[in-house]
């Protein structure tokens, strides 16, 4: 063991001994670029779990699962209409023990879980009070980004489920005001006798890339599931971790 | 294999069940069921309360599992996620309430809770921050990976757009929404509300100005910013995504949770317009032909609700309120609820006399 902890690898790696005292324990956090996400010291209130339920630790930990198996199933996943569902077909039947996608799913409806529930201990403790009151709307951000990953992933397997679930919850987005063709007000955006807001360009259109869910909506979610919303929950994630530590760390009474 | 060994849950308990459920009984039974949570919370965080509560909810849980009915809707495996969240949510629950009974009792006596004695002491966050979270690391991916081996995740047929499924859901979490549309139209349910709720949601930390609880938890110090949230987000989010999910079946019809979902069950829905009420049945005339006098009375009520309310509430109930929060705090703050209370209003108002829209416009999509 010491052969190994004095050779110059090890050393080269680990900038600190074992951490037992104070000093080593204090480079074990700051040397580490993950484990420098936290503070050297904490509150001793905010360290325990029935104080924070580590529910926001768990949201980032189900995160970069999504992420390690996202990027696996994105090997063997093509999002055209044509291969789209028997590639996923072909997970099921042609892998041994394939859990990736059930991981990568079942993970995914944990962490809309588990964002809510650490949603709710934060509004529990007050922790959105000031000097938190803008962490607390980076996390509303992330919260809607959360729900967004879910429901961009859904229509990926190209099934009866996925269609109609994606079909369900984009049909609110036609009843737009003003911007959606069956919402309020859009009647009156006209020009001359001709309607601007149509089945073929409003919102819903947008967002579908078509009249109804097919393939440019496959694309589009896809595109949107595997890069748009992830790099700008990893942004939005970045933010929020450095707002907690400049913000005094996790709350505590004064 | 289990149904061998369990004998099924006897009739008359689902007959009871599903013979009391309605939604109208659902939403009130949740409601008292927030209330009395609250109420008697220095009851039930009791550990031996609580513990054979939650004992006794998980066997009758199992124990439903053995009715055909149930298994099928609550067993699909993307519901699954549901019944983890209800648990999970329970749990919780019980761990805030707990240590907010704990922390009262305290602030009661003029003592430092909880949090205030142990803030002021740091300590190292290796180890003491590090293996905590390592340990929920593990628990987590031991979770999933059980999960994962032994729920296959679903592939139904392929996508077709020409067999709609009935009913047609949205996933789970959006189901509060997709519920929300027996009493508002989408433009309201799955478009205004939902920016209202988000918005609602980032104004929290602006209006509530109370300097106290933060950082600890404590009721009493809070009540009403603690019992409007739960309410919001308890009884108006999480339930109404158990009742959309496991209660909703065919033409989105009620279901009890042992009830077969016949796809025939026809329910009369014989729903009146404000507008028909006020010509039709109290003025004793007809329609009149112009929209806008039409719907007037509607029109009347809306903004009456909007403008005249808030006011009135802020002399009646919520003095302090306004005296503490100024006026365009309060009036944030007093539109948010409203719209809140929104919901849960015309529910009572559908079941009671049958409103169907209090403004209809369906010529221009616009109604309330
Ligand atoms: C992807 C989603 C999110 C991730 C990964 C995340 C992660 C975290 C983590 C790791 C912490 C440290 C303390 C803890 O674990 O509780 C934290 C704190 C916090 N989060 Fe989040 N969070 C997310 C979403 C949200 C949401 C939806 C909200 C509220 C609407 C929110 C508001 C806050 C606030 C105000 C704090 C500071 C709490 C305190 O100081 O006690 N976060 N977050």
């Amino acid at each position: 063991m010491k052969l190994i902890t004095d050779s110059q690898i090890w050393k080269s790696i680990f900038r600190h001994k074992y951490p037992d005292n104070s000093r080593d324990q204090a480079l074990a956090v700051l040397s580490n670029v993950f484990l420098h996400l936290h503070p050297i010291k904490v509150r001793k209130s905010g360290v325990r779990m029935s104080f924070t339920w580590c529910m926001g630790g768990l949201t980032f930990f189900l995160f970069l699962v999504e992420t390690i198996t996202g990027v696996l199933l994105m090997f063997y996943y093509r999002p055209v209409v044509e291969y789209a569902y028997n590639d996923i077909k072909a997970l099921r039947d042609h892998v041994p023990i394939g859990i990736m996608r059930e991981l990568h799913r079942w993970g995914a409806h944990l962490m809309v879980i588990t964002v809510w529930l650490h949603m709710l201990r934060v509004f529990l403790t007050g922790s959105y009070k000031p000097p938190r009151e803008f962490n607390w709307n980076v996390g509303v951000i992330l919260l809607v980004l959360t729900l967004l990953l879910s429901f961009t992933g859904y229509l990926l397997p190209w099934d009866q489920l996925a269609i109609w679930a994606i079909t369900v919850g984009t049909n609110m987005a036609r009843a737009t005001p003003l911007m959606g063709h069956e919402g309020p007000g859009a009647a009156f955006i006209q020009l001359g006798d001709v309607s601007l807001v149509t089945a073929g360009s409003d919102v819903r259109f947008g967002l579908l890339g078509s009249k109804t869910v097919g393939a440019a909506t496959l694309l589009r979610f896809y595109v949107l599931h595997c890069i748009a919303v992830p790099l700008g929950a990893g942004l939005l994630i970045a933010v929020h971790f450095w707002r907690v530590r400049k913000d005094g760390g996790i709350s505590g009474p004064m | 294999m289990l149904a061998f060994y369990v004998p099924n849950l006897p009739e008359f308990i689902k007959n009871f069940i599903d013979g009391l459920l309605e939604p109208t009984t659902y939403f009130i039974l949740s409601v008292v069921g927030l209330w009395a949570m609250i109420q008697f919370r220095a009851v039930w965080t009791r550990g031996w309360f609580i513990g054979s509560a939650f004992g006794l909810a998980v066997v009758f849980y199992f124990w439903s599992l053995t009715d055909e009915n149930f298994k099928l809707i609550v067993g699909k495996p993307d519901n699954v996620p549901i019944s983890i969240l209800f648990f999970s949510l329970a749990f919780f629950l019980w761990v805030a309430f707990r240590k907010m009974v704990i922390n009262d009792r305290l602030l009661d006596k003029g003592l430092p809770t909880f949090e205030h004695r142990e803030s002021n002491r740091r300590v190292y966050c290796w180890p003491d921050r590090v293996d905590t979270e390592f340990l929920v690391l593990i628990l987590c991916t031991v979770l999933l990976l059980v999960w994962a081996y032994y729920l296959k995740a679903p592939l139904e047929e392929p996508a077709s757009l020409v067999k709609t499924p009935n009913p047609s859901k949205a996933p789970w979490y959006f189901l509060g929404l997709q519920e929300m549309l027996v009493y508002y139209d989408p433009w309201l349910a799955g478009v205004v509300f939902p920016t209202f709720i988000l918005n609602g949601l980032m104004a929290i930390p602006y209006i509530d100005m109370n300097p106290k609880g933060c950082g600890y938890y404590t009721f009493k110090e809070r009540r009403f910013a603690i019992s409007t949230f739960l309410f919001g987000f308890v009884v108006l989010w999480v339930t109404l995504i158990i009742l959309g999910t496991f209660l909703r079946g065919p033409n989105w019809n009620f279901f009890g949770p042992y009830a077969y979902w016949d796809p025939h069950k026809v329910v009369s829905l014989n729903n009146v317009n404000l507008s028909e009420y006020f010509y039709l049945v109290w003025l004793g005339r007809a329609l009149p032909v112009n929209i806008l006098l039409r719907e007037l009375p509607g029109f009347i009520v809306i903004i009456a609700y909007f403008s005249v309310l808030p006011p009135l509430l802020a002399n009646l109930f919520f003095r302090k309120f306004y005296k503490d929060l100024g006026f365009i705090r309060y009036q944030t703050m007093i539109f948010f609820l409203l719209c809140m209370a929104a919901l849960p209003l015309k529910m009572v108002l559908r079941w009671t006399v049958n409103l169907k829209y209090i403004v209809a416009i369906p010529e221009y999509f616009f109604n309330i």
